[in-house]
């Protein structure tokens, strides 16, 4: 297991090292456009922007440039200034982690709750109506955009402008150490439209999952036990048919704290996916990339996490 | 010839394999049977047929249903304060708040959401073939670097924040990659297909990898075949099934991509039409002017719902193993 852990956390370095340098390339190497053009604004005079230039180090070879950029990024956890403000891009981003950790938390509590019930109810009543109404809605609810149902959303029950004013509007997030019910109330729209593209996900993948387990050998012998039809599902189905389910959920819940982008842009929560958008409107790169960045670091630590739990429960991945 | 005539309308109709000669159905006469059970599936065959001739149509279709074009701003459909009207008889599904028709707009709509998934998905599935083959066939160091180095490094990032920071990041000066990659339509389908090609490159590569130890490529190989005649003779014909299946299953998702792109203005330029751009713009008027979110709302879920349909038809009818 430890042989495990230290190959994992070494892939992990090696990832972190990959993701920085496609990240360096991306902002500065790929665009025709001139960084130091774009953080001196229109009006600069060309001095102005060799001098912006000479500051921000761009007249350096580029393989010195990365190195600099990694060593600040490792060593001083140093994400850069953003060009419009000229604030340190790591303290920004972390200013706005409360909101998305509000957002993506409660949202994967309601659709891990409703995706495993629906999904579970499906599989039980196969080819019943009722399964094939729950996988006809998720379907659609896979299709739908999750910020057309946000705003859809919005323009029915939000209580300033919805038809059945019934919960927090937009615009209407404040942080839960201020007023945790109107954090509450603020937050239950986006958390259901979030739950609902999610669960729809979920549901179908879990239904699959169950059904396929369902047809193993010892699901007929712990039928054959004489177990009761429940106990065969929820004990010894659901148990295996879940596993998959558990990496999926680590994967998204890291990428939704990473910011999520068009949910929080609906609701105008503001998040480090608000603060990306805001980032790109205002061609502020730093910021982009900072946020970027920490958006893929959630994500590598959240594989890492899935995986170490994972051979946890299963033995055979270690020796892979 | 006494049990005869049913029997023979079986054979014709190609139901049964004749007693003499048994044809061996292809591939594609068994996907096909199959598919054909699916209505669900034929009937999002057919409104993806009627939706993209709706795309190519589309100026003729406007001017035909009495529409304005789709850029022509009617200052008369708004009122003192700027709002815009509802619908009403010049303007069937209202305007938005330049003055624009929705109707026509959300008609023009489907031609970016359209060339962009069908461009998108064909770069991103060219890719993805490519590079899974590859590395399923030669394994080794050439595995690596696809399944490892590019792989799980595009898959470490989040995907839409890496698309919005790539398209915003080549919409300043001329672009992307020494200009080949022009702010607008072309930088959204090469963010997207750059992003969405590792799918079907991990399911080709695993289907390669399985197939590569099958019998019919070890009897090509002992008849002195190279590897590019393996590869284009032998495994290639054998994963173009397969291929048109998960290109079918990505183009929904690239569909709702480039509206989300749109959506948050880092996609088609403005003034094209699109459907993720129209509800980016009803945002602020979609209070009093809800016209202007469901139409392009309602064209973009029912356009990804029928590929998303006609994808799972497709996908149980390569796999009749699922139950469903």
């Amino acid at each position: 297991m430890a042989r495990y852990i230290a190959r994992r956390l070494l892939w992990v370095a090696v990832l972190l090292f990959l993701v920085s340098l496609v990240t360096f390339v991306i902002f500065y190497v790929f665009p025709t456009a001139d960084p130091a053009q774009l953080r001196a604004g229109r009006h600069a005079s060309p001095a102005q922007v060799e001098q912006i230039r000479h500051r921000m180090g761009l007249d350096k070879p580029l393989l010195v440039q990365f190195g600099n950029y990694l060593r600040d990024i490792f060593t001083k956890g140093d994400f850069g200034y953003s060009y419009v403000n000229e604030q340190p891009v790591k303290e920004l981003i972390l200013a706005r982690v409360p909101a998305t950790i509000s957002v993506a938390v409660g949202a994967s509590i309601l659709w891990l709750f409703f995706g495993v019930l629906v999904g579970v109810i499906s599989a039980v009543r196969r080819r019943s109506k009722l399964d094939r109404t729950a996988m006809g809605l998720a379907l659609v609810g896979i299709s739908a955009p999750e910020y057309w149902l946000g705003l859809v959303a919005l323009y029915l029950f939000a209580d300033d402008i919805g038809l059945i004013p019934l919960f927090g509007s937009a615009n209407s997030y404040v942080p839960i150490t201020s007023d945790p019910f109107q954090w509450f109330n603020s937050l239950i729209l986006p958390w259901s439209v979030l739950a609902i593209s999610f669960a729809a996900f979920y549901s179908r993948l879990l239904r699959g999952n169950l059904l396929e387990v369902m047809g193993e050998d010892y699901i007929r012998t712990a039928r054959a036990k004489g177990l009761t039809e429940r106990r065969v599902v929820l004990k010894h189905g659901l148990r295996s048919a879940l596993t998959p389910i558990v990496t999926v959920f680590g994967m998204d819940l890291g990428l939704l704290l990473g910011g999520a982008v068009l949910i929080e842009v609906v609701f105008n929560i503001p998040g480090v996916g608000r603060q990306a958008y805001d980032a790109i409107l205002r061609a502020d790169l730093p910021m982009i990339q900072g946020t970027v960045l920490l958006g893929a670091f959630f994500i590598i630590f959240a594989n890492l996490v899935v995986d170490i739990v994972y051979a946890f429960l299963d033995p055979r991945v270690r020796y892979e | 010839m006494g049990t005869g005539s049913l029997l023979e309308e079986a054979f014709d109709a190609g139901e049964i394999g004749h007693p003499e000669v048994v044809v061996a159905r292809t591939p594609w006469q068994l996907f096909w049977r199959r598919l054909k059970k699916d209505r669900f599936a034929l009937a999002s065959l057919g409104f993806i047929v009627l939706l993209i001739l709706v795309a190519i149509t589309a100026p003729l279709l406007v001017k035909a249903l009495g529409l304005p074009a789709p850029n022509k701003l009617d200052t008369n459909a708004l009122d003192e304060a700027g709002l815009p009207a509802g619908p009403s008889g010049s303007h069937p599904l209202g305007v938005d708040s330049l003055g624009r028709d929705v109707l026509a707009r959300t008609i023009y709509g489907s031609r970016v959401a359209l060339v962009v998934a069908f461009a998108s998905t064909l770069i991103a599935t060219v890719l993805g073939v490519s590079l899974g083959v590859l590395a399923g066939y030669y394994r080794g160091w050439v595995d690596t670097v696809v399944s490892r180095l590019l792989i799980d490094v595009l898959l470490s990032f989040p995907i839409l924040m890496l698309a919005i920071g790539l398209s915003s990041a080549c919409s300043f000066g001329d672009g992307c990659a020494g200009g080949l990659i022009q702010p607008g339509i072309t930088t959204v389908i090469a963010v997207i297909a750059l992003v969405t090609w590792t799918y079907p490159a991990r399911l080709i590569r695993g289907q390669v990898l399985s197939m590569r130890e099958k019998d019919f490529v070890d009897s090509a190989r002992s008849i002195g075949a190279s590897n590019f005649r393996i590869i284009t003779r032998e495994l290639l014909p054998n994963l173009v099934v397969p291929t048109i299946v998960y290109a079918t299953l990505i183009i929904p998702s690239n569909v709702l991509f480039e509206a989300a792109l749109s959506f948050l203005g880092v996609g088609v330029s403005p003034s094209t039409p699109s459907w993720g751009a129209m509800i980016g713009d009803a945002v602020n008027t979609f209070d009093t002017a809800w016209w202007y979110l469901l139409a392009p709302g309602l064209a973009l879920v029912m356009t990804v719902l029928a590929f998303n349909l006609l994808g799972d038809g497709l996908s149980d009818a390569l796999n009749p193993r699922s139950d469903d």
